[in-house]
């Protein structure tokens, strides 16, 4: 399997893309590394499946460049796809099919080596709870299971490198975990990558390692979620439980702190106090117990509140405002 | 070219359409009214009532090429109104089966997996476009030249018996309709297919590229009138010519078909 060099599985360098006159895909540069789970966040239209499909090799771009797994989507497109697996927004899977014989026919576009095939199948259904399921037509699959069908279609080659747009989209709680879960095992336990394409900031945080927000087509942040709150110095809190009694001198101590509020203390009786703190400015969290304890406040525990990723999201569209 | 794919993607087409009521009925129905029934009418018909015009038989048949006349010289009325209906007149017919197969097959296959919104997924796959596009052009034409051939052996059976009484003799299939067979009837279905892929390209729903791909229809249309005028009779010469006419007609719009099949321009679409 063609593996790019340094371990970099995507990497795109000024791809942009248009439709006609539109830009759907401004200047994209990202790097994303074998084994990672990247999201790919912005709202409806920011071009999230048009750089999807621009990596695979279905639009042209009209700047730029991009290799997936040391490939050229324009130049070796067949071989490319190959190596990739796609889930689509929509799961493309006819409906007058069955789930086996969907797979059974991608099986052959792809080339598997016959004999393989059935065991191949056979694991991927069951992997996906669709082994009733199988033998029946997709058109009375509810949404959960056509989009679980167009997951395993997605991993039936075996592929390097997967795109992932909306998997969850419609999906209950339930389901939604376990293609979270179904994700998490194909990157750390088989050394995958996974581009994730979603809307859902809870679902990449709690997935992605690495992400980025685009707008208009454009990256307007990439990074963990926890550098974004930082760069972007979001507003975070954290909870300190202290002594009761020593309520006033942590106030004393922390109104000389710049950047932090106490919203909430939880005088609810009892030897400890929660105090909640709102951290504004990117305070970092050693600095504040630091303080407290200089001031002799006795702290029984810290457990800090990080900013969400939403929190990091809603803070970038007021910046780009 | 990968023909694993290719076989693949043709196989599963022709299954889906045979699972289709509405390609099925058309191309069961057709094939049975025009190259069963109505020969099955005209060749007994002549047999119960008197069929009005028979009179200006003598003036159609002035109509018919030296050699064609001669072959019928010492026959009674009957016999040649047969010859005339069976060998000459319904030989336009037969060539709507491969037009109409070959055109209804393929849209249902290119703008019908554009309706249902699985051509991203093929997209997504390893086929070329030269890959794809072969594997969609193969299944209509294909199942053109199946139904035209199962219908050309139940027309010689239906000519042949409902004659007979007449006739006396197997005097169908005569050498220009082998030729029509072998060398015109797969040149209309490649019209067809080509005529379908176009618009299908263009259009967005099944129904609309049946409309639009009715278009096809129209030069076995004018062959119809012009032989029945006398205009262009089907001798095995004007037959041949017409299949090189339209294997070149075809071919060119198959050309642009395959020209306009390309990945970036059926994404935006898909
Ligand atoms: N086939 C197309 N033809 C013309 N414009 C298109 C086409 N597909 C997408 N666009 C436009 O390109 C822009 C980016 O679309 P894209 O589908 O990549 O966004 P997205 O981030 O995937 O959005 P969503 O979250 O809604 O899926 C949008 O403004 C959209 O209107
Ligand atoms: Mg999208």
């Amino acid at each position: 399997m063609a593996q790019s060099r340094d371990g970099v599985a995507v990497e795109a360098q000024g791809l942009t893309v248009h439709y006609g006159q539109f830009k759907a895909v401004d200047g994209l540069s990202i790097q994303i590394r074998t084994g990672e789970i990247f999201g790919l966040l912005g709202h409806n239209g920011a071009g999230k499946t048009t750089a999807v499909r621009t990596l695979a090799g279905l639009l042209r771009p009209t700047a730029g460049w991009a290799r997936v797994n040391g490939l050229d989507p324009q130049e070796q497109g067949p071989q490319l796809r190959k190596t990739i697996g796609v889930s689509t927004e929509s799961p493309a899977v006819d409906e007058r099919m069955t789930g086996e014989a969907t797979l059974a026919f991608f099986a052959e576009l792809y080339d598997l080596p016959p004999a393989a095939i059935p065991e191949r199948i056979g694991r991927l259904l069951e992997r996906f709870d669709l082994v009733e399921a199988g033998k029946r037509r997709v058109g009375e699959y509810s949404k959960g299971m056509r989009q679980r069908l167009a997951l395993a279609r997605a991993l039936l080659h075996d592929p390097a490198v997967l795109f992932f747009d909306e998997p969850t989209s419609g999906l209950d709680p339930v389901a939604t975990r376990q293609t979270n879960e179904g994700i998490i095992e194909m990157t750390r336990g088989q050394g995958k990558t996974v581009i994730l394409c979603t809307h859902n900031l809870t679902q990449a945080q709690q997935l992605c390692d690495r992400v980025a927000v685009l707008e208009h087509g454009r990256v307007i942040a990439v990074g963990t979620p926890h550098e974004l709150a930082r760069d972007l110095r979001v507003d975070w809190s954290v909870i300190v439980e202290i002594d009761a009694q020593d309520l006033a001198a942590a106030r004393r101590a922390l109104a000389q702190l710049p950047g932090v509020e106490v919203v909430d203390p939880d005088t609810g009786g009892g030897m400890t106090l929660r105090l909640e703190l709102l951290l504004r400015d990117g305070v970092p969290v050693p600095r504040v117990v630091a303080h407290l304890a200089a001031a002799q406040v006795g702290i029984h525990a810290v457990v800090p509140d990080e900013a969400t990723l939403e929190d990091v999201y809603f803070a970038l569209q007021e910046v780009q405002a | 070219m990968n023909w694993r794919a290719i076989r693949a993607v043709v196989r599963r087409d022709l299954t889906l359409v045979r699972q289709s009521k509405a390609v099925m009925i058309p191309l069961v129905t057709v094939p049975l009214v025009l190259l069963v029934i109505l020969p099955l009418v005209a060749t007994l018909a002549p047999n119960y009532v008197n069929i009005p015009g028979l009179d200006d038989l003598d003036a159609l048949l002035g109509q018919m090429p030296e050699d064609v006349r001669a072959g019928l010289a010492g026959a009674g009325d009957q016999e040649r109104l047969v010859v005339l209906l069976t060998v000459y007149l319904f030989a336009p017919l037969f060539l709507l089966i491969p037009t109409m197969v070959a055109n209804v097959i393929a849209a249902d296959s290119f703008a019908g997996e554009k309706e249902r919104k699985t051509l991203e997924a093929l997209l997504y796959s390893p086929m070329t476009d030269r890959e794809i596009v072969t594997a969609k052009l193969l299944a209509p034409w294909l199942a053109a030249m199946a139904v035209t051939f199962v219908g050309f052996v139940l027309y010689a059976i239906v000519v042949n018996a409902g004659a007979w009484p007449v006739m006396e003799r197997i005097f169908f299939p005569t050498p220009m309709w082998l030729l029509l067979v072998l060398w015109v009837a797969p040149a209309v279905a490649a019209l067809g297919l080509g005529g379908a892929v176009l618009v299908s390209l263009r259009v967005g729903t099944v129904q609309e590229a049946y409309q639009l791909g009715g278009l096809v229809v129209l030069p076995v249309v004018a062959l119809m009138v012009s032989q029945a005028t006398g205009l262009l009779f089907f001798t095995t010469t004007v037959v041949f010519v017409i299949g090189l006419l339209v294997w070149l007609l075809a071919l060119g719009l198959l050309l642009i078909a395959v020209r306009s099949f390309d990945r970036p321009r059926l994404t935006v679409q898909a």
